[in-house]
């Protein structure tokens, strides 16, 4: 197609440049005395268009094959290395909101995973430190029926010494008191049914 | 009447055979020869201008590559996708001309763009691609565009030819427009300036009296200078409206 474009191109110009000829070439009387330019007659103001083509053509085809195509190609290569660079710019761009969207998630789990991990630890310490305090509950429990267990034999014996301290005291009270030892049977019975009767 | 102070102001346009015998042979003159100095400049130009060809521009290679754009945009957009294959083209007729307007714009240069054969030939070049694109795109229809859709058949006699003549205009109005602009700059600078000639004849009063025409000359030069790539840009902008109507199916 290019090859075409060309061909064509140039056939049109040699269209172009048989025609400069024939219009410089073309007789007129239209000679004017009062301005050069007007004066077909002259050689020079005809020759100057086939000067004017020839030079035209050679400007043309310079143009056209070497110095348009060469800047031509320098713009392009900036598009491209452009088109490239931001190409480049926006891949990165994307590597890097995607780095970031993966931190932030990563964050997100880290976090998640580090509420998780708290809240197993504050559980596991819950339950260590309700076992601890049922332990202490246990233990203090046993100890404190154990001291009760004491406690109740040792009321049990000291009140089992009631009696009898009861009964000599008694007897030394009635001696004290009247100067006739009692008859021990009689204080006793009587120590007792004190006793029955919560007197004592 | 002989002795009195005259102003030929065209004979700047005047052309002189160069190089002699074999130059006027070869009708060489003074217009070829700016011809190719301006060829030469613009390659030049763009030669030296994208050698660097960095990725990051410095001035002289960023003024070829803006001027690239510029007439690739303004072909693009003005002729559509198929404009790229007259990119060349249009670019070429710019700045041949705009070379040979500024480069006849310094002193005791010549304007090769100040001659209707020239500019006449440059317009017909145009118009001459755009039939022959018109025809090979559009075939017989192109000729249907003399005819305006709509139009009463009673009135074709009246209208085609009208619209013949306009078409035929086309490469008048490029050429005239391109070759008056110009000349009647060209002339006027030539005219201030045999004023502060004929001025510094008067003595001090003349000399003072000189600074309005310098002054003038002096405006006329950033004038010409708008104008020169004004015009230049008027020629390559209608070769490529020509070219888009040529190229639409």
């Amino acid at each position: 197609m290019a090859v075409i474009i060309k061909i064509y191109r140039t056939k049109v110009f040699v269209v172009l440049c048989s025609i400069f000829m024939l219009v410089s070439l073309m007789p007129t009387s239209a000679h004017a005395t009062g301005m050069p330019q007007l004066d077909f007659r002259n050689p020079l103001v005809n020759g100057q268009v086939i000067w004017g083509c020839v030079i035209f053509l050679v400007f043309y085809f310079a143009l056209s094959r070497a110095m348009l195509p060469r800047v031509g190609r320098v713009l392009e290569d900036r598009s491209k290395r452009i088109r490239d660079d931001l190409d480049i710019a926006r891949k990165a761009k994307r590597d890097t909101d995607k780095a970031i969207a993966e931190l932030q998630q990563a964050r997100k789990d880290a976090l998640i995973e580090a509420k998780e991990h708290l809240q197993s630890a504050l559980e596991e310490e819950r339950l260590a430190t309700e076992k601890r305090i049922r332990e202490v509950h246990d233990r203090l429990k046993a100890e404190i029926d154990e001291a009760e267990r004491d406690i109740s034999a040792e009321k049990e014996r000291a009140l089992g010494s009631v009696r009898d301290i009861a009964y000599e005291t008694t007897q030394l009270l009635v001696k004290r008191l009247v100067g006739v030892t009692p008859d021990n049977q009689h204080v006793q019975e009587q120590v007792e049914n004190a006793y029955s009767r919560h007197l004592i | 009447m002989a002795g009195e102070p005259s102003i030929n102001t065209f004979g700047q346009f005047e052309l002189h055979p160069l190089l002699g015998s074999i130059g006027k042979a070869l009708c060489f003159s003074q217009a070829p020869l700016y011809m190719m100095i301006s060829v030469g400049v613009v390659l030049a130009f763009l030669y030296y201008g994208i050698k660097p060809a960095a990725i990051v521009p410095g001035r002289f290679q960023a003024s070829v590559e803006m001027s690239y754009e510029f007439i690739h945009d303004m072909t693009m957009d003005a002729i559509g996708s198929d404009g790229i294959a007259y990119f060349p083209f249009i670019f070429a007729l710019f700045f041949f001309i705009l070379a040979g307007n500024y480069i006849g714009l310094l002193p005791y240069q010549y304007t090769f763009t100040s001659h209707i054969a020239i500019t006449f030939a440059l317009a017909v070049a145009t118009f001459t691609l755009a039939i022959v694109v018109s025809i090979k795109n559009q075939g017989l229809r192109f000729f249907a565009h003399f005819m305006p859709e709509g139009v009463s058949l009673f009135l074709a006699p009246l209208l085609v030819p009208i619209e013949i003549l306009t078409f035929l205009s086309r490469p008048v109005s490029l050429a005239i427009r391109l070759f008056a602009n110009m000349v009647a700059g060209h002339v006027m600078f030539d005219i201030f300036g045999a004023f502060v000639v004929m001025l510094a004849g008067f003595g001090v009063v003349g000399d003072v009296c000189a600074i309005g025409p310098v002054a003038l000359n002096v405006a006329l030069m950033a004038f010409e200078l708008l104008v020169g790539v004004l015009q230049a840009y008027v020629f390559a902008i209608l070769a490529c409206i020509y070219l888009r109507e040529a190229v639409a199916h």
